[in-house]
């Protein structure tokens, strides 16, 4: 346990073995097995794990909330004294708002899109009587100012949809102070957004819970984020605590094995290849294209080579035109100047037009497994559709092929055989995904940000995966990404993009070995690092 | 009566009610399969009940001839002889055997507006389907095509169509199928317009599916759901739209038992204080509303929301 000073006032949060239990199929069952936590006054708990440890669920508690479908069936929780088990929903909704307050993952999705920035702003405190309007509008500036959000006297009277996601994220972080609360619940607040504005947000974050030495805690499966927020951390396992320490002892010697196994996963790094000879014809090669939608060309003169056997990661940050290119490659998109070369042969631009064959060879493994399968086909419909179409397996022949690939993807064929996807985990969701693009036998396969919904131990073992097939068949991955470490684990070339160009690339050890773009250099430094100094440094590098 | 003995009476048909749902649901769990099972047991009380009325009502139009007394369109005794216990629920303004005309009118009316809502969602939702998978011009066309229809009110319209083209059986299935399709085709495209934008229709797409696999296989189960429970709502909406066109004239046509008719023909009895015409009224209120009772379940159900 850590020994700060805190330890001599009486914790402003704490929780004595809670216990929550989730309905499902009409019966009850636990999935939080009794946690205990102490939160002192200015002091910041990151609470990490991967999904369905229950990390959200304990937050929420923390205000006396459950979800739908959930409800605390023991223990306690007493917030400055009072009970939140035991205390009334009048109670309650007066702490709320004005007292604890709570920052979601997606401000896009929390923001009400039909009223002004500055109007959800006073709604609070106006609410809970703390302020009137004027004074509320007032200090709204100030802390938009503080959250250093650009013109703060302005931008409170722009509407969700007209500022970006980062300055949502802050502004909300900013609405969530209004009333100047003990107590702000992070919920993954920068999970959504890219590296470089994710520093910005963190570093808002960080300064602003120090300015009113406010209590936080912070939710997040980021460890190196956690490590840059939190004074303590706690490791959540399935509902139970696996171990919590003070961050710098525990970055250093994490005593237990999940833990160790936590830290672990930066570590991963796919043996390094031998360049390209000269003269190989590329698997994919795309040629000056420029594509857009409308009027607009979100790619500009674009051009790079996939071959076989290797990955080029495509890395820059939202509104690159990383996801237009993968677009332009599967015909969804046709350019409107360029050419896209497999294995030498023109493409026609338009999918509709490609040969069956053609559309065989090159498959797309989705971000979010979720809407990239029918929730209404089971998975030997899924995965055995395309072996049907492309190969004209028929009865026996094609379950056997359905049994051989599920077996690829390392999941037991019996078991998962007529499961329909919402019987499987996000990682076993990708996996079928990632059969889907076998079974085509496929030369190509786009991986469009295949990792970024996953954690992090379940995203590593994604990357294994795709990194085992690709010795297996001699495929060629093009890697769509924001994340570096995937980079660093996974890539052999990298191509990075911004605003539709192409700045910088390359082989991976080049790219990573300075001097950089300055771009390149903003993307790099920006990725969080697991020393808990490292936003420090890197803003008093930037400054 | 006291209100106090009719409150009693109301509240003890609701309780009955209750109780048959009950039964028939622990009948029903009993004597279903596996997969059947594990869905009624989610069922309401409002909602067995509401199933059981539908079962009853379906075994009624079947066995008709078998159930009634009477013929349907034969004169068995004098108009408008009161209830006894031949005729027990008496006779109509010609003296046919209300009874009897109520289980056929059951068999015409339900029957016809099976069929006709049948018909409107094969049209309606093939048509709404393809408008939100192809996109462009055929929707564009498709649209304002229904638009122009939905337009004109929906009586108004199928009694100018009738008039036109004469009252058989046929056509009226005709009329009132294409102008619910319209609704239908609403429906259908809305909820196909959020299913053609996720990443498995993409896929789908990519891989070099046809359109009819893609609308069938794809898109169909996953609209499954909002169409079932609009097929609930449509059907009331239809069967009261010809029991209305009956009561006017140009629905089914006598001698065929049908309650729209039927309510029309007796009508004057009620100024003598007799109900018995209300009674075809309330076995159409009482199959709507437990049909109603039927689709909140199922909305309910597929917008995953909680008690």
């Amino acid at each position: 346990m850590s020994d700060t000073s805190n330890d001599t006032r009486d914790p402003l949060l704490t929780m004595r073995n809670l216990r929550i239990e989730g309905r499902a199929d009409d019966t009850w069952g636990e999935i939080v097995h009794g946690i205990d936590l102490d939160l002192y006054r200015g002091e910041v708990l990151g609470l990490i794990g991967e999904s369905g440890a229950g990390k959200s669920t304990v937050g929420l508690a923390a205000m006396g909330f459950t979800r739908d479908g959930c409800r605390i069936s023991g223990g306690e929780i007493r917030f400055d004294g009072i009970d939140l088990t035991e205390a009334s929903e009048a109670t309650k909704r007066h702490l709320r708002g004005a007292r604890i307050a709570y920052v979601a993952q997606s401000a896009a999705a929390s923001f009400n899109p039909a009223h002004r920035l500055m109007d959800q702003y006073c709604e609070t405190p106006v609410q809970h009587g703390v302020m009137g309007r004027t004074e509320a509008e007032n200090d709204a500036v100030d802390l938009y100012r503080r959250m250093q959000l650009p013109d703060p006297e302005q931008i409170g009277f722009r509407y969700p949809h007209q500022v970006s996601g980062g300055q949502l994220q802050r502004a909300m972080t900013a609405m969530a102070m209004a009333c100047r609360p003990d107590l702000i619940i992070f919920d993954e607040p920068t999970t959504a957004l890219d590296v470089t504005t994710q520093i910005e947000v963190l570093a808002a974050i960080r300064n602003i819970v120090e300015q009113f030495d406010t209590a936080a805690i912070y939710i997040t499966h980021d460890l190196a984020v956690v490590a840059q927020m939190a004074d303590r951390i706690k490791v959540l396992l399935r509902g139970d605590e696996v171990e919590e320490a003070d961050t710098r002892s525990m970055l250093a010697q994490p005593r237990e094995d999940y833990t160790k196994s936590l830290w672990a996963v930066r570590s991963y790094a796919r043996a390094e290849q031998p360049p390209v000879a000269e003269g190989t014809v590329p698997v994919v090669s795309i040629k000056s294209i420029t594509a857009g939608y409308g009027t607009v060309d979100v790619l500009k003169d674009v051009s790079f080579d996939i071959h076989q056997r290797r990955t080029v990661a495509v890395v820059g940050e939202s509104g690159s035109g990383k996801s237009t290119a993968a677009r332009v490659i599967t015909g969804l998109l046709p350019p409107r100047e360029g050419e896209i070369r497999f294995d030498g042969e023109v493409l026609p631009p338009d999918y509709r037009r490609r040969s069956r064959d053609q559309l065989r060879q090159a498959q797309m493994i989705y971000q979010m497994a979720d809407t990239a399968l029918n929730p209404k086909l089971r998975i030997r419909e899924l995965i055995g559709r395309p072996a049907q179409m492309y190969l004209g397996l028929q009865g026996r022949k094609l379950t056997d092929r359905i049994r051989d690939l599920l077996s690829l993807i390392e999941l037991e064929p019996d078991e998962y055989i007529d499961r329909l996807p919402s019987e499987l985990s996000g990682g076993q969701k990708q996996r079928i995904g990632i059969a889907r693009a076998l079974a085509a036998e496929p030369k190509f396969i786009i991986c469009d940000e295949v990792t970024s919904a996953l954690d992090q131990l379940v995203a590593e073992g994604i990357l294994k995966l795709l990194d085992k097939l690709q010795g297996e068949f001699d495929l060629a991955y093009m890697f769509i990404t924001h994340d570096l470490a995937t980079v660093k684990a996974i890539a052999d070339d990298v191509v990075v993009m911004k605003e539709g160009r192409v700045v910088e690339q390359g082989l991976k050890a080049d790219m990573f070995r300075p001097p950089h773009d300055p771009y390149t250099e903003l993307l790099l430094s920006s990725v969080p690092e697991m020393d808990p100094d490292w936003l420090t440094n890197v803003l008093s590098d930037r400054t | 009566m006291g209100p106090l003995i009719v409150l009693l009476w109301a509240v003890a048909v609701i309780a009955a009610c209750l109780v048959a749902g009950w039964l028939f649901r622990t009948v029903a769990i009993v004597a279903t399969p596996h997969t059947i099972k594990r869905e009624l047991r989610t069922a309401p009380l409002t909602a067995s009940f509401g199933m059981l009325v539908i079962v009853i009502y379906i075994f009624v139009a079947i066995f008709a001839p078998l159930i009634a007394p009477f013929p349907e369109r034969e004169i068995v005794g004098p108009e408008y002889m009161p209830w006894d216990h031949i005729h027990l629920l008496g006779t109509d303004n010609l003296g046919r055997d209300m009874l009897s005309r109520l289980i056929f009118g059951a068999r015409n009316t339900v029957g016809i507006a099976f069929v006709t809502t049948a018909l409107a969602f094969l049209i309606g939702a093939i048509l709404g389907l393809l408008a939100a998978t192809v996109g462009g011009w055929l929707d564009q066309i498709l649209s304002r095509v229904v638009d122009v229809l939905m337009a004109i009110p929906a009586l108004i319209f199928s009694l100018l169509l009738l008039t036109i083209f004469g009252t058989s059986i046929p056509t009226l299935i005709l009329v009132i199928a294409v102008i619910d399709s319209t609704r239908v085709f609403r429906l259908a495209r809305s909820v196909a317009l959020n299913i053609v934008v996720m990443d498995y229709i993409e896929a789908a797409k990519l891989r070099g599916e046809g359109l009819w696999r893609l609308i069938t296989r794809e898109i169909l189960p996953n609209a499954l759901a909002p169409l079932v429970a609009e097929f609930g709502l449509r059907f009331c909406f239809v069967f009261l739209a010809i029991s209305a066109l009956s009561f006017l004239g140009l629905g089914l046509q006598p001698p065929m038992a049908d309650w729209g008719s039927m309510v029309k023909e007796n009508a004057t009895l009620i100024s003598f204080g007799d109900i018995t015409p209300l009674l075809p009224a309330g076995a159409i209120a009482l199959l709507t509303v437990s049909v109603n009772f039927v689709v909140d379940w199922q909305l309910h159900r597929a917008s995953g929301l909680k008690e």
